[in-house]
Parts: structure tokens; sequence; C-alpha cells
């Protein structure tokens, strides 16, 4: 059954991702140079959307607490992502948009692919060497979520219950979703969206 | 442009399709499936570094300090491919592909390079090639050290409201934003 889910549910995150432009590294390299804001109004809104419906379904009891799954946070967590971003930005992709894009039939996502699988071997083989540093010695807690989540036992921030705060970050990703311009850098001109294949 | 969906269409999706991750199974996470990937190549050529262990929590245990961390789990997922995770991941590149055949797929110059890395640095293959290839280590050694990527951290993260999302999207956003303004001048 799982398979069977993995199999739709995967399928129709691949079939939306190049629907709203994720599987083109122009709209991505044109969402970080700010001259297109589209995917980064589009991504917003998909977080507030998943954050309302899940804890919406927490507090109806429709969405099982044991399937919530919080990562850990540490300091390995913002320098990865320093690096995620650095290349995010080069690339115009990330590890999903990477592979989905190569499947659209772009060779230079086949190439990141390639050094993603590179990277990732490197980081197995030096990641015992990473655990010395203490960089991956958790922070705040560890897998800590704002506010506490009924049926799971993360640590939070705060005492208000973590459904009503979720629902609250929830709207507060839709507003800013439609509070953002359409672009902020090179306002003179009219926004250029790639062009359409 | 025109298969292209408005933002709110798109974000409305988009999010449902996190919703219905969480709702029957667990959240969308992408970049461990590189490691898995890895793993089983790696298996291929080495038997020895995923083995049976009965003492260990999966079942299985690596020599490779990674693969057989948290009881083996990594491991467990190399030497079963066929487990939700990895078959989501396929299944998602299939969905792109019907997507875009649908839409009468790409053109011979965009399939090489997007238009806008056109406009800044040249029709040059070698050299997208080449940059890709080196983001895509960067991107990965990145993801793994932190534990998640785009999917996993920012956008199942921000949506159970993880501190752990929030770190990795404030990191992600303060390097990409001044890397592709300095990169990218020219819009295309």
């Amino acid at each position: 059954m799982e398979i069977v889910l993995a199999i739709a549910i995967g399928g129709a995150f691949g079939f939306v991702l190049d629907r709203v432009g994720a599987t083109n590294p122009g709209y991505i390299i044109r969402m970080l140079n700010l001259s297109d804001l589209h995917l980064m109004k589009t991504i917003l809104s998909g977080i507030g959307t998943a954050s309302i419906l899940m804890f919406a379904g927490l507090l109806v009891g429709l969405v099982d607490p044991g399937h919530v799954s919080i990562k850990a946070a540490y300091l390995g967590v913002f320098i990865g992502g320093l690096l995620l971003g650095v290349g995010f930005a080069v690339a115009g992709y990330c590890p999903g948009t990477g592979l989905t894009a190569a499947a659209t039939g772009r060779w230079d996502a086949l190439w990141f692919i390639l050094g993603g699988l590179l990277g990732a071997a490197a980081y197995m083989l030096s990641f015992a060497w990473v655990e010395t540093t203490g960089i991956l010695e958790n922070i705040a807690g560890g897998k800590t979520t704002l506010g506490p989540i009924a049926g799971t036992d993360y640590p939070s921030l705060i005492g208000v219950p973590g459904e009503w705060i979720g629902l609250a970050a929830g709207l507060a990703f839709l507003a800013i979703a439609w509070l953002l311009p359409d672009r902020l850098t090179g306002a003179s001109t009219p926004t250029v969206r790639a062009p359409v294949e | 442009m025109s298969y292209i969906l408005p933002w709110r269409t798109g974000g409305l999706l988009l999010g449902a399709v996190f919703f219905a991750a969480v709702l029957s199974v667990s959240p969308i996470g992408v970049s461990t499936q590189f490691v898995i990937f890895d793993g089983i190549l790696w298996d291929a050529v080495d038997p020895d570094v995923v083995v049976d262990s009965p003492d260990a929590k999966s079942g299985y245990s690596s020599p490779n300090a990674y693969l057989n961390k948290s009881g083996g789990s990594y491991a467990e997922d190399v030497a079963n491919p066929l487990n939700y995770s990895f078959v989501f991941v396929l299944a998602m590149m299939a969905g792109a592909f019907l997507s875009s055949r649908l839409r009468g797929g790409l053109s011979p110059n965009e399939r090489v390079m997007p238009a806008v890395w056109r406009a800044n640095f040249g029709d040059s293959p070698v050299k997208r090639y080449a940059a890709a290839l080196i983001a895509g280590f960067v991107v990965l050694y990145g993801s793994r050290l932190a534990g998640g990527c785009t999917s996993g951290h920012m956008m199942s993260g921000m949506m159970q409201t993880a501190l752990s999302g929030y770190i990795f999207a404030a990191g992600a956003f303060l390097a990409g934003i001044p890397t592709a303004l300095a990169l990218f001048r020219k819009e295309s």
C-alpha cells in the first residue's frame, strides 16, 4: 500500500513541480535575483496551504500525530543551508528540481545530478570527521517546534498549543505570498518570463 | 508561458501534495535518496558495504559511519531500494516527465541551458555543464550536512513549524540571493 501511495503522491509532486515552473532553472535563478518572484509566491503559498491543512487536520483528528516528523536543529543545518543556497543560485537546481528537470529533458540537470551523487558520496566519507567538529550537536533542544504538538514528544519554544501556532504560521505564509510584489529588482522594465518550451 | 500555473493555483496544488504526504505516510524529502543511490552503486561494487546484522535496529549495518547511523536505517534502504522514499523520488521524476510531454517538451536550446544563463555567460555548454556539476556537488554536500533540502527542510520543515526548517531556509536565502544577484545581472 505504501508503494502505491509513493507512486501516486510522488507522481503528483513531480507533475506539479513542472507546472509551477520549478523544473525550469530560469525561474529559480530569477526568484533568487529577485527579478521574478512567481516561484517564491508559489512556494510560500504552498507552505501556508500545507500548514493550514495539516494543523487543522491534527485538531480535528484527521491527521495522525505519528506522521509528524521534525528534523533536528544544529549549526550544520545553517551551514548546509548556506552551501545549498550558493549551488541553488549557480545551477538553478535543488535536489528535487534537479531530478525532475532531468526527467523533462534538461541535459545540464544530468550534470547537476552527477555532481550531487559525488557530493553525497563525499559527505558519506567525511561524516565521521564532520561529527568530531561538533557542528552536528543539537541546539535549542534539537527536534524543536514553535509550539507543542499534541500526541508528539517534540520539545517546543513557547507554551501556546502548536496546532494554533501552526495555523497562524500558515496564514502568515499566505499573507506574505499575497503581499510580495511580482519583482523586487529591475522594476523599470516589465517582468520578462523565461521562454516557454 | 501558458502552461505555468498562476502562483495561487500552483501554491494550492503544491500545498495539497505536501499535505497528502503527511496525511497518508510522512513528510516529503528528496536529498537522502542521493545517498541511497550512491549506496546501491557502492554495494554493487563492494558487497561488504551493507551487510545483514541481526544486532542492529534495522537488521543491517555498514562499515561506513553515515550509512550505519541511526541503527543502520540508510543501510536498510540501500539493501531494500523498493521502499517508500526511493519509489517516491522515481515517481516524482515520472510525473515531471509526463507533464513535460503533455506540454510539448523543451526546445533544443533550452535543453542545454536556461535562457538566463545564456544571457549572462554565453552559449558554451561545457561552461554550463561544469558549473552545474560543481553546484550539484555543493548542493548535495550541504543538504546532507543539514539533514535535508528544499523539500525536506524548507517546505516540509516550515509547514510543520520545525525550528530546523526556518534555520535552513534562512541559510539558503542568505547565500542564494546575493549569489544570484552577483552572477545574473542580465535578465534574459
